[in-house]
């Protein structure tokens, strides 16, 4: 069978289905809101949302794999990008670039042009060490951990902190060897 | 030349959310003691009108000397109360309705809790622009 040629970002957000921008806002700033009351800790918070995050990507990896007809990345460069131009624009809307590469090609930023989760959302002066978002992060992390990429996921800029976009860096740990799980003489 | 002497928030449990000296600078020392207490006294009418109408903006509801206070009240039973002396009636309701589209993103913030004091600078400046500009 031939392969199936990869769909762009933008076919595959227009296929599925979707829910209200507001409602998913709303929702998400309630489960923070929840956080910030439960765990009172803004640090902890932070993990929590990264932990969630996580637990998302793992799941959202495979869903991400059977829609979008995406075949083995070469190196960690085409992953960034397909992250980037088809990750983000199937499950958020919207649009990300890939920027500030360094020299051995293991580390970018993943820079956002609009961020769904964040309208309405104003830092008051007791959560300024929060970082709103970072359940994106945990879902990279997630993801890429699922296709033995193993990462670090940060955040560098961040809009509600008064920096002029969200960018993100990622930055590749290892890549674990896939191994097959059984000898062949069994 | 029409001033505005105050403007404050009260949330729908009476208590004041946010306060600014909108309009131009204030003549006497005691001044916002007596913008409060004007304020305050009028929060009683507020509460009888406020039934009587489905019109979110209830104009000028009492006067006490020179000046006249202002009352609009959204849905959520919180009130805009603005104390001036001008009688730029279209302007005011302008106000008021911008601020209270202001005051609907605030609410919208999942991080602020409803019925707190409203602390954000953003709302601020907004406010005090909206004010120039209408008043």
């Amino acid at each position: 069978m031939a392969p199936v040629a990869p769909r762009s970002g933008d076919a595959i957000f227009a296929s599925v289905e979707h829910v209200n921008a507001e409602l998913f806002t709303l929702t998400y700033g309630a489960i923070v809101r929840q956080l910030l009351t439960d765990l009172e800790e803004v640090e902890e918070v932070n993990k929590q949302l990264d932990q969630m995050g996580y637990n998302i990507g793992v799941r959202l990896i495979d869903e991400f794999l059977a829609k979008s007809n995406v075949s083995r990345c070469v190196d960690f460069k085409e992953t960034a990008d397909v992250i980037a131009k088809i990750g983000f624009k199937m499950f958020l809307g919207v649009g990300a670039s890939v920027t500030n590469w360094d020299a051995d090609g293991t580390c970018c930023s993943i820079v956002l042009e609009d961020n769904p989760l964040v309208d309405f959302v104003e830092l008051p002066d007791t959560c300024q060490g929060l970082y709103y978002c970072n359940i994106l992060s945990g879902v990279v992390r997630g993801a890429l951990e699922m296709v033995s990429m193993k990462t670090e996921v940060t955040w560098v800029r961040d809009m509600l902190r008064g920096d002029d976009a969200f960018e993100l860096q990622v930055k590749l740990l290892k890549q674990v060897p896939e191994e097959y799980p059984y000898k062949d003489d069994e | 030349m029409a001033t505005t002497a105050c403007f404050i928030i009260v949330s729908r449990n009476d208590i004041p959310i946010y306060e600014t000296d909108a309009g131009s600078a204030t003549k006497r020392e005691d001044a916002s003691q007596m913008h409060q207490f004007i304020l305050h006294a009028a929060l009683d009418i507020v509460q009888d009108l406020a039934w009587t109408t489905s019109a979110m903006y209830l104009k000028a509801i009492d006067r006490f000397n020179d000046m006249v206070v202002s009352v609009y009240v959204t849905a959520g039973h919180t009130r805009f109360m603005l104390l001036h002396d001008s009688r730029n009636d279209d302007g005011i309701k302008s106000f008021f309705q911008e601020v209270h589209e202001l005051y609907i993103k605030i609410l919208l913030n999942p991080l602020y809790l409803p019925g707190s004091r409203i602390t954000s600078s953003h709302f601020d400046t907004k406010v005090r622009a909206l004010a120039r500009k209408y008043l």
